[in-house]
């Protein structure tokens, strides 16, 4: 079966290219990224603000029930044309990430099919590999956080 | 390829990955690595069939026991972290996906 998603990221290289077929036309793809309250929907972040223009800039983050930031990002867009593409900066707030450079890249592949291309460009090639390996690192962190409440259950027996 | 979107699957599970940092500083027979769980002993040993099916877990005979223990060669495959990072794209494009489609009805 072919992925739908793709992941290129080439051996020393300071960049991740990924793609997306999706069975949207690319006027409702291009929405999904411009209408907040749509971003919210997909993405699962608030949107603090979302000023789509060349040197526009957008603020995303997630709390969690207690009103605690858990996540923030920023960014500034530089680039944009509707339907066919996005420049911007994207940055996690209070991480060691440093700030990467997007393009994204939408394409018409018929009425009812798109394709997104999106770049990602970073400041060195071990940020890159932080990046790539991040949800790897979350799902370890998920699986320790789970054995430190087991771990501390046995304790009260 | 087959093998290693079967690693990935196997590490996939929590309780996999939990039994995979349990035994990642020592040597440990079924039923130690059992008892850390509020699962089934069953289900454990589902869990541990299959990562020794998919090789990241080895299993050594002492005595009358047998012992579990990581395959680092086979953990290191999992290194190039790319298939978690490709998962969590994938779900949130498929996201994306669904939310206009609803949207669209709506319309």
């Amino acid at each position: 079966m072919d992925q739908k998603t793709k992941i290129t990221a080439e051996n020393g290289k300071q960049e991740i290219v990924i793609t997306r077929i999706f069975d949207l036309p690319v006027d409702l793809l291009f929405k999904a990224y411009t209408e907040p309250e749509l971003v919210e929907q997909w993405m699962g972040n608030k949107v603090l603000m979302l000023a789509c223009k060349a040197h526009g800039s957008y603020q995303f983050e997630t709390r969690d029930e207690h009103g605690n930031v858990l996540f923030r990002a920023n960014g500034v867009i530089h680039n944009f044309v509707p339907n066919h593409s996005v420049t911007r900066t994207f940055e996690m707030e209070n991480t060691p990430f440093p700030v990467q450079l997007e393009f994204l890249d939408f394409e018409q592949l018929s009425e009812e099919t798109s394709k997104l291309t999106m770049q990602m460009v970073f400041k060195s090639v071990a940020d890159r590999d932080n990046m790539l390996k991040l949800p790897f690192a979350q799902g370890i962190n998920m699986a320790h956080n789970r054995l430190q409440k087991l771990i501390s259950k046995l304790k009260q027996q | 390829m087959n093998l290693r979107r079967d690693v990935f699957q196997a590490i996939a599970d929590p309780t996999r990955r939990a039994i995979l940092l349990l035994l990642a500083t020592q040597s440990m027979t079924a039923g130690a690595i059992a008892a850390n769980f509020d699962t089934a002993r069953p289900t454990v040993s589902k869990h541990l069939q299959i990562l020794t099916a998919c090789e990241l877990l080895e299993q050594e005979q002492q005595g009358r026991e047998v012992y579990y223990h990581l395959n680092a060669a086979k953990m290191k495959e999992i290194a190039d972290f790319i298939e978690p990072f490709r998962k969590v794209w994938d779900d949130r494009f498929n996201k994306l996906e669904q939310v206009m489609k609803s949207y669209k009805a709506k319309k």
